[in-house]
């Protein structure tokens, strides 16, 4: 694991370096902002295209078996381990909270973990919000890192977890660091009551939830693009620059500057 | 009557008839939700779905708008002939694109809940689509185009934050700048993805 972890890290910082010298016109850049984006290098799409592709088999050889598999399981069963994946999900979010300057949002979400991992029975009930206390979005360490003020660096995909950015996979690295205390229970610290394996079934279980609630949007997706690598580039960083943004009002998200040139009425 | 008093009203008439015209985007979001609806529950053929989903697109979308939207800078460098050709192009691909995606829903349930004038040019109209024992309930927010208040247009869908104008046009883009700049690259995709 810790050889495993090495050669990521290696990976990652191998990509910051030639990300510094990826711009255009050969100065140094990290990234531009266009429109109020912040426009990302993609700096090895052949490879990336490639990596996808080899993703995009495995999708459908396994992933969506799977997904349609779970689809068939009872609603209740499936809200139950939605509820119980997403209370896991708050060890992570309620440290973020804090360091993005989150304190009420922190301490809602401590409040929900405490109720919903009791009453809950481990988070299978969403005890809390019978209570009042309404979810908040998901935070992690890739978001607080953009909240610093730290740029996306480059956008690459990886095998099997999917598309990324340099910053994001340094916020994956600070999990296996000791920023997830479910990694830390299962893996880092074998106890009596948790193995490795329920880190990585927890894990495995969250992206077949993921995607059979997008079974249809996918689908749809696929159907529609003549490009479908460079659409999910761009729902990724657009839903990124939201996240980090911790944007919910979509006037906030918009710019104008694109379509104030456009008058056909 | 003295004929400035006679302007006067007359103006004041014109007015008042301008603002009663003037077509409030929410309502155009509901109109267009309630017969998309109708037709997608209907027991048409889907031939005839289609036919019936494309003209409510015609009708409500603003397609030359997007479509020049998605050419992004390409669209200053191209000549009248090639944008002719592109708008043809891209009218009919924003069709089957539209009318394949919605044709197998069978009656999303879309409540419109708030809306927003960002300017006078846009409104943005916010709304739930419910959600099914399949799916969670997804947010959708309508880009009002409202220049002409009588005849407001929809410019963009943002799904969950996520602009699909911007998507379409970051895909185009993509598409042109892996072909050297070369805008008739597209202009293939698009044919291409037509006749399949």
């Amino acid at each position: 694991m810790k050889k495993a972890l090495s050669v990521f890290t290696l990976i990652i910082f191998t990509l910051l370096s030639n990300n510094l010298f990826a711009g255009d016109d050969g100065k140094p850049e990290l990234s531009n902002t266009k429109n109020g984006y912040v426009e990302v290098n993609d700096c090895f799409e052949k490879v990336n295209r490639g990596i996808f592709g080899f993703n995009q088999v495995l999708d459908k050889v396994v992933f969506k078996p799977l997904a349609k598999g779970y689809r068939m399981f009872p609603q209740p069963i499936r809200s139950g381990t939605s509820n119980a994946l997403n209370n896991l999900s708050s060890v992570v979010t309620i440290p973020n909270n804090f360091l993005q300057g989150q304190f009420k949002d922190a301490g809602l979400n401590s409040a929900r973990f405490v109720i919903n991992s009791t009453l809950g029975i481990a988070g299978i009930f969403d005890v809390a919000s019978y209570y009042g206390l309404k979810k908040t979005d998901k935070e992690d360490y890739g978001q607080t890192l953009g909240v610093w003020g730290a740029k996306p660096g480059c956008y690459f995909i990886l095998p099997i977890l999917g598309p990324t950015t340099v910053r994001d996979s340094i916020g994956s690295l600070v999990n296996i660091a000791g920023g997830d205390a479910w990694y830390n229970i299962t893996v880092v610290n074998d106890t009596r009551y948790f193995s490795e394996a329920d880190y990585y079934t927890s894990k495995l279980l969250n992206g077949i939830d993921f995607r059979a609630k997008n079974l249809e949007s996918f689908d749809s997706l696929e159907k529609s693009s003549m490009d479908l690598y460079a659409s999910v580039r761009s729902l990724y960083l657009q839903d990124r620059y939201r996240k980090v943004k911790n944007i919910d009002k979509t006037t906030e998200t918009l710019s104008d500057d694109d379509w104030e040139e456009l008058d056909s009425q | 009557m003295k004929l400035s008093n006679f302007l006067l009203f007359f103006l004041l008439f014109i007015n008042l008839y301008n603002v009663s015209l003037a077509k409030d985007p929410s309502d155009l979001i509901n109109e267009i939700v309630d017969e998309a609806a109708t037709v997608l529950s209907s027991d048409d053929p889907v031939e005839s779905k289609i036919i019936k989903l494309n003209d409510i697109a015609e009708r409500s979308v603003d397609i030359n708008g997007i479509g020049m939207y998605t050419l992004g800078k390409y669209r200053k460098s191209i000549n009248e002939e090639q944008k002719s050709k592109y708008q043809k192009l891209f009218r009919s691909y924003f069709l089957k694109s539209f009318s394949s995606r919605l044709v197998d829903y069978t009656n999303p349930r879309i409540n419109v809940v708030s809306q927003k004038k960002i300017n006078d040019k846009y409104t943005i109209v916010n709304s739930i689509l419910e959600a099914t024992s399949k799916r969670p309930q997804v947010k959708i927010d309508w880009r009002i185009y409202t220049k002409n208040p009588k005849r407001p247009l929809i410019r963009d869908l943002i799904v969950e934050g996520l602009s699909l104008a911007r998507t379409q046009k970051e895909e185009f883009n993509s598409i042109i700048q892996n072909n050297d700049g070369d805008i008739n690259a597209l202009f293939k995709t698009l044919e291409e993805f037509l006749i399949k």
